[in-house]
């Protein structure tokens, strides 16, 4: 019976070392968690990979990482990863904010950082959320003085205040710049579907072509790329988003609207042990949005313009230029939803 | 012999099957470059290697036992309920509205209130196909798995129009009163001092699980109902011929279905830690309920245990991927050939199997 006990205890710790030793991953190293739609989605997921990508390059080491399949695992990989001892964890996405809630009161020595999110106030807990709306109203701006039918239009992913938030930005910074224009704005669909729809992303974008559009921007993560390519096609300027994608369409895209989830994520996973807990609201004073300029879109905007859009860019970090935030009320005071 | 004995269908087919799935996953782990018996190892650490990993698997396994029962009433009459998904969805919706709109006093009352509700929305969601399949030949296959379109798209209407919360963005129901929590089966496990099921969030509805097969058994076996039902599903022209209504039976049969469907909304959206109703709250477990009732033989045992097995490797592959490099991909396809193995290429290994039965059974005959 001894011999039994023995004999199984040691098969069971040979099990568990052999499991740990495959695992590979480093206790304490950082992790990360994307949100449904994964890894490659080019754009806010595979944003944040690759800021933990080039952390990982620069330092030579190992970051765990993981995609949920279903909203069932959001706090099950959330706990796993504490247990693992990884720290800090960073969470992509708005819909990790329940889970997190629910977790991260059990785990006061670890770190969690999530993006997207501006509500939670927890002491290992740091929430960062951007001001999409600066960033939207200079490429707004930018979008009203290329446009030569004085109407510029906009596609969101799904349809959600943070999107509403975007299309607000683009149409204030618009009006701004042309007290005449106008802006359409179309959501591709409300299902998290919409993130990934490139064929509706190109039907809206020559339904808006039809209505007069010069100028479309695309806040649609995948969905944007079947907007852009339709834009190039057409003949007709686009604007990225997320990501500087200004390389897609050399020439054809006005500019990207940044918005650095890329640098949220190294930044948390290099300032390990500094960890700041609070809320963040990152707007165009950090870099952390603003527009793209690169030899791909240099042609398109001329000198005049970006001192036009730089010195809003200077009002907004001076604070006289408030841009209006859609989700502080839900409302917008330059465009019908 | 003319045909080969019970055990080796209800046992051997499965199991054989199962090996033959293992061995292509093996290729496929070398494929991409990984050991895979250390990744068999690991997946079993990551379904029952501790109490969170187990309860989670336990967690899982209780949804598939609802949609596999589900399957397999439907299918006793020969119906193939596809619409596993959709009627989940209805479900969760139905048990959301109960719990989020009456203050419920106590978990129990909320239970009784949430399942019934989430069993009646499950059953409505199925009665129009099954309707049409009935009176009007519409083929069941077709009608629910479109009805599954349907049902997401009422699903996200009411979480992001009428059930939303203001100012959240995820598309989600609030979270549920505290008073309509359900106990975990932790919960239950402290009580004597244990801690088996960790933080996982397994729960009261697992009981209510086995509770349904129970049900199931009884119904479809030792009811004039249950026969009916597969009289029906053996051969149309003779039960009709019996005076078995076949319209009748035909709406019964597939409202059981989709009520059952509808009944693993209790567990994954009144169970889970943080109780409330999201967008995608099914996460397949429809789909995956045919394959848990092929291969259980369409026997609540059986069920049961293909339920466990497909928990398992959920969990197992969520733990697999979350551990290594392997990319989630990977224990996808490594999900699907169990399922293309166990159910879509059943066929496949039975029949050389029971050849090998008669030949062998023969030859003992011709020998003695």
């Amino acid at each position: 019976m001894t011999f039994m006990t023995k004999f199984l205890s040691a098969t069971t710790a040979l099990a568990l070392t052999a499991g740990v030793a495959f695992a590979g991953g480093h206790a304490s190293s950082p992790a990360i968690i994307y949100d449904l739609g994964g890894k490659f989605d080019k754009s806010f997921n595979e944003s944040a990979f690759n800021g933990a990508q080039r952390w990982a390059e620069e330092n030579e080491a190992e970051f765990a990482e993981f995609e949920i399949t279903s909203d069932a695992q959001r706090e099950q990989a959330i706990r796993r990863f504490a247990e693992d001892g990884n720290s800090p964890i960073v969470m992509a996405g708005f819909s990790w904010a329940t889970a997190l809630e629910a977790a991260a009161p059990d785990y006061p020595d670890t770190d969690f950082v999530v993006i997207d999110v501006s509500w939670i106030d927890m002491p290992n807990v740091r929430a960062i959320g951007f001001k999409e709306q600066e960033g939207s109203f200079l490429v707004g701006m930018m979008a009203a003085n290329a446009s030569e039918t004085g109407i510029i239009s906009f596609i969101g992913g799904m349809d959600i205040p943070l999107i509403r938030r975007f299309a607000c930005g683009y149409a204030q910074g618009a009006i701004a710049a042309n007290p005449d224009a106008t802006v359409i704005a179309n959501m591709t669909g409300t299902t998290p579907a919409a993130w990934n729809d490139p064929v509706k992303g190109s039907e809206l974008t020559l339904s808006q072509i039809s209505q007069g559009s010069d100028v479309v921007f695309a806040a649609a993560g995948g969905t944007g790329i079947g907007v852009l390519q339709t834009a190039a096609d057409e003949g007709i300027l686009s604007i990225g988003v997320d990501a500087n994608q200004n390389y897609l369409h050399p020439g054809q895209v006005l500019t990207s609207m940044l918005k650095r989830v890329d640098n949220v994520v190294y930044d948390s996973f290099s300032n390990d042990g500094i960890f700041e807990s609070g809320i963040f609201v990152l707007g165009v004073e950090s870099g952390a949005v603003g527009y793209s300029l690169d030899e791909f879109n240099a042609e398109l905007v001329s000198n005049e313009l970006k001192a036009t859009v730089d010195a809003a860019s200077a009002a907004m970090v001076a604070g006289t230029l408030m841009v209006h935030d859609y989700m502080s009320d839900e409302t917008c005071p330059a465009l019908e939803f | 012999m003319d045909k080969m004995p019970k055990w080796a269908d209800v046992a051997l087919v499965p199991v054989v099957s199962l090996i033959l799935a293992a061995l292509i996953s093996a290729i496929v782990f070398v494929a991409v470059g990984q050991n895979p018996w250390e990744a068999l190892k690991l997946m079993t650490y990551g379904a029952v290697g501790t109490s969170d990993f187990l309860g989670y698997t336990l967690f899982y396994a209780t949804n598939f036992i609802f949609t596999g029962l589900a399957v397999a009433v439907a299918f006793h009459a020969s119906l193939f309920n596809i619409g596993g998904e959709g009627q989940v969805l209805l479900g969760g919706l139905g048990a959301a509205i109960v719990v989020l709109f009456v203050p419920w006093p106590h978990w129990t009352l909320a239970l009784i209130a949430g399942a019934t509700a989430a069993a009646a929305f499950g059953a409505l969601w199925v009665a129009i196909p099954a309707y049409l399949q009935a009176r009007r030949g519409s083929h069941i296959v077709i009608t629910t798995i479109m009805f599954n379109f349907m049902a997401s798209g009422v699903l996200i209407y009411m979480l992001s129009g009428p059930l939303k919360p203001g100012g959240n963005m995820q598309i989600a129901t609030e979270i549920f009163p505290e008073a309509s929590h359900l106990p975990s089966l932790n919960d239950i496990a402290e009580l004597f001092g244990s801690d088996l099921f960790g933080r996982s969030p397994v729960n009261i509805s697992s009981l209510i699980a086995l509770i349904a097969c129970v049900g199931v058994w009884i119904l479809i076996w030792h009811t004039r109902l249950g026969y009916q039902i597969r009289a029906l599903g053996r051969s149309e022209s003779a039960a009709r011929y019996a005076g078995i209504s076949a319209v009748n039976i035909t709406m019964i049969a597939l409202l059981i279905s989709g009520g059952l469907a509808g009944m693993m909304a209790v567990n994954n959206t009144m169970g889970i830690n943080t109780p409330q109703l999201v967008d995608n709250a099914a996460g397949g477990a429809g789909f995956i309920g045919i394959a848990v009732a092929l291969m259980g033989r369409n026997h609540p045992v059986g069920i049961v245990i293909a339920a466990l097995l497909f928990g398992a490797l959920y969990q197992g592959g969520a733990e697999l991927s979350a551990a290594t490099s392997i990319p989630v991909q990977i224990v996808v396809v490594i999900q699907a050939l169990v399922i293309m193995f166990t159910g879509a290429l059943n066929e496949m290994v039975r029949s050389p199997i029971e050849k090998l039965f008669i030949r062998f059974g023969r030859n003992r005959v011709a020998g003695e």
